[in-house]
């Protein structure tokens, strides 16, 4: 049966797209381990020679593209490894469909695996298709963690709201406690499907296909065929399943029922500070080895070539490592590209004031860069040396920006060395302006943390701005009179009153106009609008005009920050 | 568009009067700026044509000997908007008496861009001609030509360096520029990184430098796999001098690198004439071009190879024309060498062709006898007969010796197999290769081709690959508990749809953190670790922003948006 096995194997070689192949080296495993199971149940053993024949085949199709990639030039790692041996496959999958309980799922899992993993590979397989008997054990386990879970949850609810206790006491349906808790999916409904699907497990029964092949074999050609088409429609499903509905389960929880304050950037510094970098000894080595790259970065740069640094960590600390130990002597610009306000026209004019000592303005960047060029090019005993930390930053991502950079580091006398983090940031280059940067790549992976990069990014975790806000309302609004106070506070108040209302669109004009004739605030509406327009200038209020045509006025700070604020006016009052 | 095309104008008039001082109070003051103006402003310039007009980025003049037309080069035509362009063209037509324009289209994709970005009415106005610059591939043969297949410049480029060049050449961007850079690259790196690259220079200086090799460049020599081989191979006598005494060593050395100079004349010959053959048959066997050639005979001994089996096999079927004319050219390349060892060659391959050509004297006065047995043929029989002296023909051929043309065929071609045998024996066979060779591909391809998506794949994913502890070791697709944060961050989100509640991953994520802290965590202090895990997740969460992983959502309070499909 081998040449036969063979050829229907070769047959469809051609079909089987490459994360088909890596799939199935995740399954030969699998296979091979369900060989004994299959032995007892079934006794044909030309089956399991055909399965082994299979996986001959496979091991064959793998080989086969292991050539293909080596003869596309990948050749022997380096010490390093940087990661050249993954495949496209495995880095560009299609979307999956994925549920909601799957993220704290895995986590348990993790939870549970102590440094080595035994589990079965959950993530490849988002259908649960690898539950084979033997991991049945793991699930029961999972199972029971989950239960634990949910268990500690209700104390904690019993323990810190009563109301909630109240409620459940009263009705004990569970779903109804879901419906406060969860929308689309909740862990004990999850709970109860799971448990449902451990007993068909057992039962040998979930997926037909599979079991199939497990219990009854078919006939001995069409298996092999069968399995593959199987998976191939397997794949075909799950992508038009992932991207059929619009509709995102996910729960409805928010960070505000987490009993939880939020963090803003100054304490979080703090804590992070004192929490103990893991891996200090690992990470230092890494960057040892990157350091000993500077001499060749020198030459390299001094050749005419660009330096990009890429990979995973800050660069930042390497840079400045980099500038420290070797530019000392030389005239070297820092750019933080990271900055949220920096632009290319202030690169530029540091470049004109400070490097070339030139006073004047320009009228535009283009202007000032020929400037520049001239200049380098009449006075070739000029040389700067230009670091850029994240070039790939929201402000210098920007088609016209990153021309110019282009152009500026494609000068001879100009050595740039930059470095890149985002996953897309390749794309921004075209063929034009990656021949002007004339780049040498260099994988400088650091996993220290992003620090300082991240520090301005407007984190949704971080109550951000919280404090700048408050201070910058209390500021102006110490500067008004009384009169304008009061209407500020009027405003506030609304505003709070209707906070747990989501579609609240503001106060309208003529509402907040009668409002304040019956505070004796003002005594015309042409004295509120210039009163609103002074807080409109200083962003203070924003007005929207709703589908009625009315004016609806807005205080853009959110709640908390504007409880403060009144808390603290009435302390001043 | 009429601002556009006044600015495109404007432009052009301050750009030329910018340079001609006489010009530039007449442009500034100008505030509409239409044709005529220019018409005007070009008679003016015409008038004193004795000194040399600007030429600029866009716009540049030449002269001719009475009406010197303007010459406006547009870039990159695809880059432009058509509607500009086209009344721009419509406009000048009009003025085309007083102002002769010459207009030059950069088009970086096909000539029919032409005709689909400007309609009939307006391309009927232009006389168009067509210049076509050479193929990129054609620029790619003459710099291997020029660079690598000489015996002037010492240093070469090993199999797979040159096999990554050329493949991002092909697969990734047809730039003969990467190239050219990527050449440079190769040779920085191989000077830098190789200590014994000193001795690849012009032979002239080698001598000098060998000769003045320090004690440990001497042991470096002798470091070197080639050189080893070397060794192994020699009487013991002599691999103890070669071990122990530097002016020996320096003497072998000399030798040596003289041989591997002499192999590399040989060898381009060679390498020319084998292409000569094998570029003309059918299929290709080994390749149409002579890189592939190349490639082929530097990977491993080509006679050994399945391809230069099957090409050999249908080189001793070429006809007589074909093999003359490959003859004739390799006779001219192994003159033009510089080799002096293959004038016994040219002499052989003389004589190969006088013999064709006494071949063909007598293959006259066969012809007759051929002539006349098919003349037999041609004479009216029945269908019996024909089939009979078909047959009898047949038997005749197959019976019938190798006639002497076929002998002759066979000798050439087990000639050219010879000279292969002995001249095409890849590099990396020769000692002291690594002196000329530069052979680190993974270098290069990580330098100019690299992957960064894969690279952070590869640490999220896979953290051990760059910190090697053995916590962090894991097999398979999985990663332990105790690995960085972004890490088990950036897993867990994977198991999320398109929208990802905070909530819940914070939850995931301390529940995985509290595994690996739990036994020594106690309850006092369990609201500060609380603290710290939620700022680590903080960290974590706006890395992965940064990254580019996620992106803050409005869609659901409290939520993140994935920016990525599967893995990465």
């Amino acid at each position: 049966s081998q040449p036969e096995g063979k050829g229907s194997g070769a047959l469809e070689v051609k079909f089987v797209p490459d994360e088909e192949v890596l799939k199935h080296i995740a399954d030969g495993a699998g296979i091979k381990v369900r060989k004994d199971k299959t032995q007892l149940t079934v006794s044909v053993k030309r089956f399991v020679k055909k399965l082994e024949n299979i996986s001959d085949d496979e091991a064959q199709e793998i080989l086969e593209e292991k050539n293909y990639v080596a003869a596309l030039g990948i050749c022997a790692q380096d010490p390093v490894g940087n990661g050249s041996s993954v495949s496209g496959g495995e880095v560009y999958s299609f979307q999956t469909p994925k549920r909601s309980s799957k993220m704290a799922e895995l986590a348990a899992e993790l939870a549970q695996t102590p440094g080595q993993s035994v589990a079965p590979d959950h993530s490849e397989c988002p259908e649960k298709t690898a539950k084979t008997p033997q991991s049945s054990n793991m699930f029961l386990l999972l199972m029971h963690v989950f239960s634990l879970q949910l268990q500690s949850k209700k104390k904690e609810y019993v323990a810190t709201t009563p109301y909630r206790l109240r409620k459940r006491l009263a009705a004990p349906d569970p779903y109804l406690e879901s419906e406060s808790e969860y929308s689309a999916s909740c862990s004990e409904e999850e709970d109860e499907e799971d448990q449902k699907e451990v007993s068909t497990v057992l039962s040998g029964r979930k997926t037909p296909a599979k079991t199939k092949a497990l219990s009854t074999p078919p006939p001995r050609n069409t298996l092999a065929k069968k399995i593959k088409e199987d998976k191939m429609s397997n794949l075909v499903e799950e992508y038009f399943e992932a991207h059929s509905s619009s509709k995102v389960l996910t729960s409805d929880r928010t960070l505000q029922k987490l009993r939880k304050r939020r963090l803003n950037q100054q304490t979080l510094h703090d804590i992070l500070k004192k929490a103990p970098l893991a891996y200090a000894a690992e990470i230092k080595e890494l960057n040892q080895q990157h350091e000993s790259l500077f001499s060749k970065w020198m030459l390299q740069l001094h050749l005419g070539f660009n330096i990009v640094l890429y990979g995973l960590g800050s660069k930042r600390d390497l840079l400045e490592k980099f500038r420290t130990s070797v530019l000392q002597d030389s005239v070297h610009l820092v750019v933080n590209g990271y900055f949220p306000s920096i632009t290319v026209r202030s690169i530029l004019n540091s470049i004109t004031e400070e490097v070339l000592d030139h006073i004047g303005t320009f009228r535009s960047p283009l202007d000032q860069l020929e400037f520049i060029i001239k200049r380098f090019k009449e006075d070739s005993s000029l040389e700067l040396y230009v670091l850029i930390h994240n070039l790939d930053s929201q402000m210098l991502r920007g088609e016209r920006s990153q021309q110019i950079l282009a152009q500026l580091s494609s000068l001879p006398s100009i050595y740039l060395i930059a470095s890149i983090d985002h996953i897309n940031a390749p794309l921004m280059w075209d063929q034009a302006k990656l021949s002007l940067y004339n780049w040498l790549w260099y994988e400088t992976t650091t996993f220290s943390p992003y620090v300082e990069e991240t520090s301005y990014e407007n984190s949704l975790l971080v109550q951000q701005s919280g404090s700048l806000a408050l201070s910058s309302l209390t500021h102006v609004l110490r500067s008004l009179t009384l009169n304008a106070r009061g209407i500020f506070r009027l405003l506030a108040q609304y505003q709070l009153e209707n906070k747990d209302n989501p579609s609240y669109p503001g106060l309208s004009f003529q509402d907040f106009y009668q409002q304040c004739r019956e505070a004796f605030l003002v005594n015309s509406d042409l004295t509120l609008r210039a009163q609103l327009t002074e807080f409109r200038d200083h962003k203070l209020i924003r007005t929207k005009r709703g589908a009625d045509g009315v004016e609806y006025l807005l205080i853009p700070v959110d709640d908390s920050t504007l409880t403060d604020f009144l808390e603290k006016e009435d302390e001043d009052v | 568009m009429q601002k556009l095309m006044g600015q495109l104008m404007n432009c052009y008039v301050d750009v030329d009067s910018l340079e001609d001082e006489d010009y530039v109070q007449v442009s500034q003051n100008r505030i509409r700026c239409s044709m005529t103006s220019l018409t005007n402003w070009y008679e003016t310039v015409t008038k004193k044509t004795d000194s040399e007009t600007p030429s600029k980025k866009r716009t540049s003049s030449s002269r001719d000997w009475q009406s010197p037309p303007v010459v406006v080069i547009f870039k990159d035509m695809e880059s432009f908007t058509t509607k500009v362009l086209q009344d721009f063209i419509v406009i000048s037509s009009q003025h085309i008496r007083e102002l002769p324009l010459v207009l030059i289209f950069g088009i970086a994709t096909s000539p029919m861009i032409i005709h689909s970005l400007l309609p009939h009415s307006v391309s009927s106005l232009l006389c168009i001609e067509l210049f076509q610059s050479l193929s990129c591939k054609e620029h790619l043969s003459t710099i291997i030509d020029k660079l690598l297949l000489t015996a002037q410049f010492p240093f070469k480029l090993g199999e797979k360096v040159l096999q990554v060049l050329i493949n991002i050449f092909l697969y990734h961007d047809l730039s003969v520029q990467n190239f050219i850079k990527g050449f440079q690259l190769c040779i920085v790196e191989h000077f830098y990184s190789q200590p014994l690259s000193v001795l690849c220079c012009q032979p002239v200086d080698a001598k000098k430098r060998v000769n003045s090799l320090s004690h440990d460049q001497c042991e470096n020599i002798r470091k070197l796999p080639s050189f080893r081989r070397y060794v192994e191979s020699q009487v013991s006598e002599k691999q103890i001098a070669l071990l122990t005494a530097d002016n020996f060593l320096k003497e072998i050395t000399q030798k040596l690198l003289e041989d591997l100079r002499v192999y590399h004349e040989n060898y381009v010959s060679v390498l020319r004439c084998l292409h000569v053959f094998t570029s003309s048959l059918p299929k290709y066997p080994l390749g149409k071009q002579i890189r592939e050639l190349h490639c082929a005979c530097l990977e491993n001994r080509v006679w050994e190879t399945e391809e230069y089996e099957s090409s050999l096999q249908l080189a001793r079927m070429l006809n007589k024309s074909d093999l003359v004319t490959m003859l004739q050219q390799c006779v001219e390349i192994f003159v033009s060498s510089s080799g002096n060892e293959f004038d016994k060659t040219v002499e052989k391959l003389k004589e190969f062709l006088t013999q064709f050509q006494k071949l063909e004297a007598e293959a006259f006065q066969e012809r007759d006898v051929s002539v006349s047995s098919q003349k037999e043929l041609q004479k009216k029989t029945d269908l019996y007969h024909l089939q009979k002296t078909l047959l009898e023909l047949k038997e005749s051929r197959r019976s019938k010796k190798l006639t002497k043309f076929e002998m002759l065929r066979f000798e050439v071609v087990d000639y050219i197999d010879s000279l292969v045998r002995n001249y095409l024996v890849p590099a990396d066979h020769k000692t002291l290769h690594e002196i000329a060779y530069f052979n680190t591909a993974s270098v290069l391809r990580g330098h100019l081709n690299a992957a960064p998506r894969i690279a952070l794949h590869t640490a999220l994913n896979n953290p051990y690959c760059y910190l090697k502890n053995q916590a962090l070791k894991s097999d398979g697709g999985r990663i332990s508990n105790k690995a960085p944060d972004i890490c088990i961050v950036y897993k867990l989100h994977l198991e999320c749809g398109r929208l990802i509640n905070l909530v819940d991953w914070l939850e995931a994520f301390s529940t995985v953190v509290m595994a690996v802290e739990g036994p020594n965590a106690d309850a006092a202090s369990s609201d500060q670790v609380d603290d710290i895990i939620h700022a680590r997740f903080i960290r974590a969460v706006s890395e992965l922003e940064l990254l580019g992983f996620i992106k803050p959502s409005k869609r659901k309070t409290d939520h993140v948006a994935r920016l990525t499909w599967g893995g990465c």
